[in-house]
């Protein structure tokens, strides 16, 4: 009994890690690659002879890859936290206040967790042009933080409805406004929602591609995957530095997947969950 | 005695007062529906109403009804599109969730030390551009890529070729992209449902002498319904709305042998000039995606 106990806790742990190598090895690929000489052919997963941070030097600043991941920010700072807002206000209503209606209304929020880009983008760039939003940041950022206004408020309404009641049914007695239950009372206890959803806002923004290939067809205004994927259009044989962009690319939303990853991984599968 | 009647009329005027208050609660909702009314719902219903028209995006256009609809369902290339995205469903959707669905029933037995680095490694390639992740393997699937370099170590030189540029298997190739995307996100959704699972149920199977097999039949899978009606969801939708990987690895290449919905919508209505058959095209893509989300919640439920 027990030695069946122990080989199958080694063949599980045995076929994670297989699973765990092929999750890895595009990624070391691609690390790899960035670091061998520019201009070299290369072959597969190869040890660099020496490592050179050159390639990320040329992405950086000659390839543009520095402009890109600015204006992928400037985007992400103007999504997050006025998603962040809006679904907090909207998700505060439609989850405590029992609104007549309100759950067509949020149903009709949540009929559009499917709606896929496609269904949208086509009209869009050609009415955004004729209010001159096209080729601009504040039409990505105000279409953004459309598409993702159904996740959110669906989050943020979950998130308030779970809030025990008798915390508002007591500062109404004592007679505290609706805003000041929502930013004395709830706002703070909604923190750990607010920053899980804030994380998720900022990946799918920092991600965003179709929209942004329609709405951004100035290519010096590109933002990252944007740019790396016009890139690979134009310099598909220059693999060092089309590796070192493709890190570039990657390390912002890398970096917050590190530091915050419980929080990630709970919003990725709740939310999933939920929607 | 005297105080009840201001009492009753204190109530009377606070009713009155949160019935009007329980409409002013849409204050907050306005903002968030206004922007999602004015730049999602409304393309939305501005893209059904291109797609009743040929329109070339510069001149005026010309009412054809349902006219697009009727070419997306004649012209081989709008078909193959559709039945390309349907094959992708069994590489982005199947094919991880039967992944997923093994490997929980390897795992569920035992509460594992140093799942945690596992976890952070099969979320890994969710959070990454997907765009990041097509130029990644665009160059794996290479000439010089770890795909031939693995074939070659092996001894099979035979089968080596740019794979993305094989008309027999570029598809297979862009679907696999696709598992490996997936797989993760399936397995730690099944095995986070699987702690769910009440412990005695295990303990009680094991007791009847329940081998692996049979304690994942009869305990772990009845247990997993709404994770597997999530995964078929996110998984399904990925697939048939797909557009970074295969914009960035094949562009619908060689041939239309990889070329997708979204892909076309794209193509048609910004390089070709037919702003409304991209836009029926778009419309029957959400249709399909809506129907199939629609038939696997309510199958799921059905059987709860």
């Amino acid at each position: 009994m027990n030695t069946v106990a122990r080989s199958e806790r080694w063949s599980g742990y045995a076929l994670l890690t297989v699973m765990a190598i092929v999750v890895v090895i595009p990624f070391l690929s691609v690390f790899l690659a960035s670091l061998q000489p520019a201009g070299t052919p290369v072959v597969g997963l190869t040890w660099p002879e020496r490592w050179s941070w050159d390639n990320y030097e040329t992405a950086w600043s000659v390839a543009g890859f520095s402009d890109l991941i600015r204006h992928s920010l400037v985007i992400a700072v103007g999504v997050v936290p006025a998603c962040l807002v809006l679904s907090a206000l909207a998700g505060y209503a439609l989850g405590t206040m029992n609104l007549p209606g309100g759950n067509a209304v949020a149903a009709f929020f949540i009929a559009g967790l499917t709606i896929p880009v496609e269904l949208i983008v086509v009209p869009l760039y050609f009415d955004l042009r004729s209010l001159g939003l096209t080729n601009s940041y504040l039409g990505v950022i105000l279409v953004e933080i459309a598409l993702f206004m159904p996740f959110s408020v669906f989050w943020m309404r979950t998130h308030f409805q779970s809030t025990p009641t008798s915390l508002v049914e007591a500062a109404r007695i004592d007679g505290a406004s609706s805003a000041t239950i929502l930013v004395r009372i709830l706002l703070p206890l909604a923190r750990p929602s607010l920053m899980t959803l804030g994380l998720l806002v900022f990946m799918w923004s920092w991600n965003q591609f179709l929209l942004v290939l329609v709405l951004i067809q100035d290519t010096t205004k590109h933002t990252a995957p944007a740019g790396l994927g016009f890139f690979v259009g134009q310099n598909s044989t220059d693999i060092p530095t089309l590796a070192a962009g493709t890190i570039i690319v990657m390390l912002p939303i890398l970096i917050l997947f590190v530091v915050f990853q419980r929080s990630f991984i709970a919003g990725l599968l709740q939310g999933a969950m939920k929607g | 005695m005297g105080s009840r009647p201001p009492v009753r009329g204190r109530e009377a005027r606070s009713r009155q007062a949160r019935g009007r208050s329980r409409w002013r609660g849409y204050v907050y909702v306005l903002p968030a529906f206004a922007v999602y009314f004015a730049f999602a719902v409304l393309p939305a219903l501005h893209t059904a109403y291109l797609s009743l028209f040929e329109w070339d995006g510069v001149t005026l256009g010309d009412w054809v009804g349902l006219g697009n609809y009727a070419e997306i369902f004649q012209d081989p290339i709008l078909r193959r599109s559709v039945f390309n995205a349907l094959v992708l469903v069994v590489f982005f959707s199947f094919v991880p969730i039967v992944i997923g669905l093994v490997s929980t029933g390897l795992l569920a037995r035992y509460r594992r030390p140093g799942m945690g680095a596992y976890r952070f490694l099969f979320m890994l390639p969710q959070v990454v551009p997907l765009v990041a992740v097509g130029v990644t393997w665009r160059w794996l699937y290479g000439d010089d890529g770890v795909v031939n370099q693995v074939f070659r170590a092996v001894g099979l030189d035979g089968v080596t070729r740019a794979w993305l540029g094989d008309f027999g298997a570029a598809l297979i190739a862009v679907g696999l992209v696709g598992t490996w995307v997936l797989s993760g996100l399936c397995m730690m959704l099944f095995l986070s449902g699987v702690q769910k699972v009440d412990p005695s149920l295990y303990e009680a199977a094991r007791i009847d002498g329940a081998g692996p097999v049979r304690e994942f039949v009869s305990v772990t899978l009845p247990q997993l319904r709404g994770e597997l009606a999530v995964a078929m969801t996110v998984t399904t939708v990925a697939a048939l709305a797909s557009f970074d990987i295969v914009y960035v690895t094949t562009n619908g290449g060689p041939g239309e042998q990889t070329t997708v919905p979204g892909l076309l919508v794209y193509r048609l209505a910004f390089s070709e000039g037919k702003v409304g058959l991209a836009a029926a095209l778009a419309v029957v893509l959400s249709i399909l995606i809506l129907a199939i989300v629609y038939l696997i919640n309510r199958l799921s439920r059905d059987r709860t």
